[in-house]
């Protein structure tokens, strides 16, 4: 069988150096890996959900068997997805592992760009695969947006009015944006078939696309390692990839699967038939959207009452705090790489082994503080409801987090660098000059920059 | 050997559970069972996997060399070489028009987005509401003074538009006394039956809670909160424009009617909403 696939493509001299490829090993490098998985469980689940969805607008009534909703007039697309819920065999479970996947798709996206900001790892020669990443997150985004609001419920629809917002918002160009993404002034019968080609079609394509030449790159380039255990700038120190990681990895990838599986059957996601279909003039209160959104929402809450009109040109609240706001943080993510090098630490050599928190504190601050102020966002796009838990009016509650969103990641950066800076000093991290280690006349020793290098 | 007896273990854990998977179909739906068994099923493949890969394989550490990225000079230069424009640098004309003739094809296959959606024309100014058009509730039945209790909120619509996203208009019935409007929209509202514009001005969600104890409009979305008595303006949160008031008026049959279409843009602001002359 081998002999017959490499007397005709020759693979026999690619294979072995793939096979025994080394993989260095640390915890924080499954994270990649838990996205890929739970990419892998999307997709299996997409396909299954896919084949049940009917991404049609048209008012029809429902009867199926769920009583609350009997006689509401309801969308085709939110009466496939009840039928789906309710009377597809499987079903259900399916469309619950497809949402927790995504949830915990995003997270491990996240954590896994923290793991690669705190270590280093985007530095020279790996600013491409950065730029790929952080694109493939603002895709998974725009896969998570687009697939919540496929059901055609309340509470996607309220979001969905948003993002119409935000996006009309936009100066000059927005209304007509606007009108060509929706066909026409919110909300039209289109777009749900429209999110459903971008769901189904589109983004699945460019993201598996983006995920393959990110495995390509990161295969081609070979994997960063931590110092020690013999690990150099010119060597890769771990495992072999066949048979070691490829059964660690496989591992991985089915007990990553397995736990979405019981949060899939265990634990209810998105219960559209609490929400009940979509109607321009009622919204739930509280309405929460999926936690990777939450801090857009909290971004909205929070941003003061400003518009001004230059020259009869409005420009509304929401496209400072809902579009510029957050495309300069992506913009900043995007760029950071070459930001650094080029700014802060001047360093254009290439990096194979990763930085420890303590070895960079100022990168590390300005990763906590940035994570602080996504954390206080989205505590913010909950405020009504930790008014609530609280009892506090949520006034205050806003005000407060208006203050937090400012204070919290300053502080928690400060905090973070001298921490970083006092672990990286206790455990003799290099210093400005050589020194000399002198004993005081009470027994103890202080150090004293020398003049000459030691001998 | 413990490892053997760990992977055989949750192997066999698997299978068991595989075979319940296809038992729990069979005999009905359960999406709580159907999960668990799921989860034990991958669930013992994986832990067997990982146990094998540490138990029972050779787990060495190996070390490999990492070759730099860059090529060597002479690569670079024979790659350079080997893309060197040729005969396109001798020939600027045709390269020019080339390009260009690709360029055009790129605008005219593109133009067809344009079919994607209408232009926004005025529709973002305008709403149903007319002139002696009729209030009706979410079952298209008109409205009288006398149907609206004091301090209660209905959701109404024009005639022939119930459910309109852009029309929908919030009544509420305050005592006339209390009311502190604009002296050229204080007849907007007869009795004290005054229509706000549901639509938030923020981010255009429906405000949809009415806190009686401040007269209060609250947008459950953004919390921007608007003072009925005044005209709904903003009192707290995002938003910074009123909810625009419908100037309403009864008709001879003691219905509820509109005396016109709000006189602003309704719902969240965009950048050319102050142009309200006709001219967009």
């Amino acid at each position: 069988m081998l002999g017959w696939i490499d007397d005709r493509i020759g693979a026999a001299s690619w294979a072995r150096t793939g096979l025994r490829k080394v993989f260095p090993d640390h915890w924080s490098f499954l994270l990649g890996e838990v996205a890929l998985f739970c990419l892998v469980v999307l997709v299996a689940t997409g396909v299954f959900l896919t084949l049940f969805y009917v991404p049609d607008a048209t008012s029809v009534s429902y009867d199926g068997p769920y009583g609350p909703l009997q006689g509401t007039r309801v969308s085709a697309a939110f009466n496939s997805v009840m039928e789906l819920s309710y009377e597809v065999r499987a079903g259900l479970v399916m469309r619950q592992i497809h949402h927790w996947a995504a949830l915990i798709f995003v997270a491990a996206i996240v954590t896994h760009v923290v793991r690669v900001f705190i270590t280093g790892a985007f530095r020279r020669p790996r600013e491409i695969n950065w730029l790929v990443g952080v694109s493939l997150l603002t895709l998974a985004l725009a896969m998570g947006i687009t697939g919540y609001s496929l059901p055609d419920d309340l509470l996607s629809g309220t979001g969905l009015r948003i993002i119409y917002s935000a996006v009309i918002s936009i100066p000059f160009l927005g209304p007509y944006l606007a009108f060509l993404v929706f066909g026409g002034e919110f909300p039209t019968a289109t777009i749900v078939s429209r999110l459903f080609v971008f769901h189904v079609m589109l983004l699945p394509a460019v993201l598996l696309g983006g995920v393959g030449l990110h495995l390509a790159i990161l295969w081609r380039q070979k994997h960063t390692q931590f110092p020690g255990h013999g690990a150099t700038e010119d060597n890769v120190v771990g495992r072999s990839f066949w048979p070691t990681q490829v059964f660690k990895s496989s591992g991985l990838a089915l007990v990553t699967a397995a736990v979405l599986a019981l949060l899939g059957g265990l634990a209810q996601i998105n219960p559209i038939w609490s929400y009940g279909p979509f109607e321009a003039s009622l919204v739930s209160a509280p309405s929460q959207p999926d936690w990777y959104v939450g801090w857009l929402d909290g971004m909205l809450r929070l941003f003061p009452p400003l518009e001004g009109t230059f020259l009869g040109v409005t420009i509304p609240a929401v496209f400072i705090a809902g579009v510029a706001l957050p495309g300069i943080a992506f913009t900043m993510m995007a760029l950071w790489p070459f930001i650094e090098s080029r700014f802060i630490t001047h360093d254009r050599e290439e990096h194979n082994l990763l930085d420890r928190p303590q070895d960079n504190p100022l990168r590390t601050a300005i990763g906590v503080a940035a994570l602080l102020t996504f954390t206080m966002l989205t505590v913010a796009g909950g405020n009504d409801v930790l008014a609530l838990v609280f009892s506090v009016p949520v006034e205050g509650m806003t005000t407060v987090m208006r203050f937090a969103v400012v204070l919290v990641p300053l502080l928690g950066g400060i905090v973070a660098f001298r921490v970083a800076r006092e672990v990286g000093r206790a455990e003799g991290a290099p210093v400005d000059g050589p020194v000399t280690v002198r004993p005081r006349p009470d027994g103890s020793y202080e150090d004293v920059p020398s003049d000459r290098p030691v001998e | 050997m413990t490892g053997e007896r760990l992977v055989a273990g949750a192997l066999g854990i698997s299978v068991l559970a595989s075979l319940g998977l296809v038992a729990s179909y069979v005999v009905g739906p359960n999406p709580q069972l159907e999960g668990v068994l799921l989860a034990l099923s991958l669930g013992g493949l994986g832990i067997a996997i990982v146990a094998w890969s540490q138990a029972l394989m050779d787990n060495r550490i190996s070390v490999e060399p990492r070759h730099p990225m860059p090529s060597t000079a002479s690569e670079r230069r024979a790659a350079e070489e080997a893309f060197a424009p040729g005969d396109l640098s001798r020939r600027t004309f045709l390269v020019r028009l080339l390009a260009g003739a690709v360029g055009a094809l790129g605008a005219a296959v593109a133009i067809p987005v344009l079919s994607l959606g209408p232009a926004p024309g005025r529709s973002l100014f305008t709403t149903p509401w007319r002139d002696g058009i009729r209030v009706v509730d979410e079952s298209g039945d008109p409205i009288r003074i006398g149907d609206i209790a004091l301090e209660t909120v209905r959701t109404v619509f024009p005639e022939g538009h119930v459910g309109s996203a852009d029309a929908q208009t919030l009544l509420i019935r305050v005592r006339p006394g209390d009311l502190q409007l604009a002296a050229d929209r204080a007849a907007w509202a007869p009795d004290g039956v005054i229509g706000y514009s549901k639509v938030c001005t923020h981010a255009g969600c429906p405000v949809g809670l009415y806190r009686t104890a401040d007269h209060s409009l609250l947008c459950p979305c953004h919390q921007s909160t608007f003072d009925v008595l005044r005209g709904a303006l903003p009192t707290f949160g995002p938003a910074v424009r009123a909810l625009p008031q419908l100037p309403l008026g009864v008709d001879g049959d003691g219905n509820l009617v509109a005396r016109g279409d709000f006189p602003e843009p309704v719902g969240p602001s965009f950048w050319n909403m102050t142009h309200t002359d006709g001219k967009s």
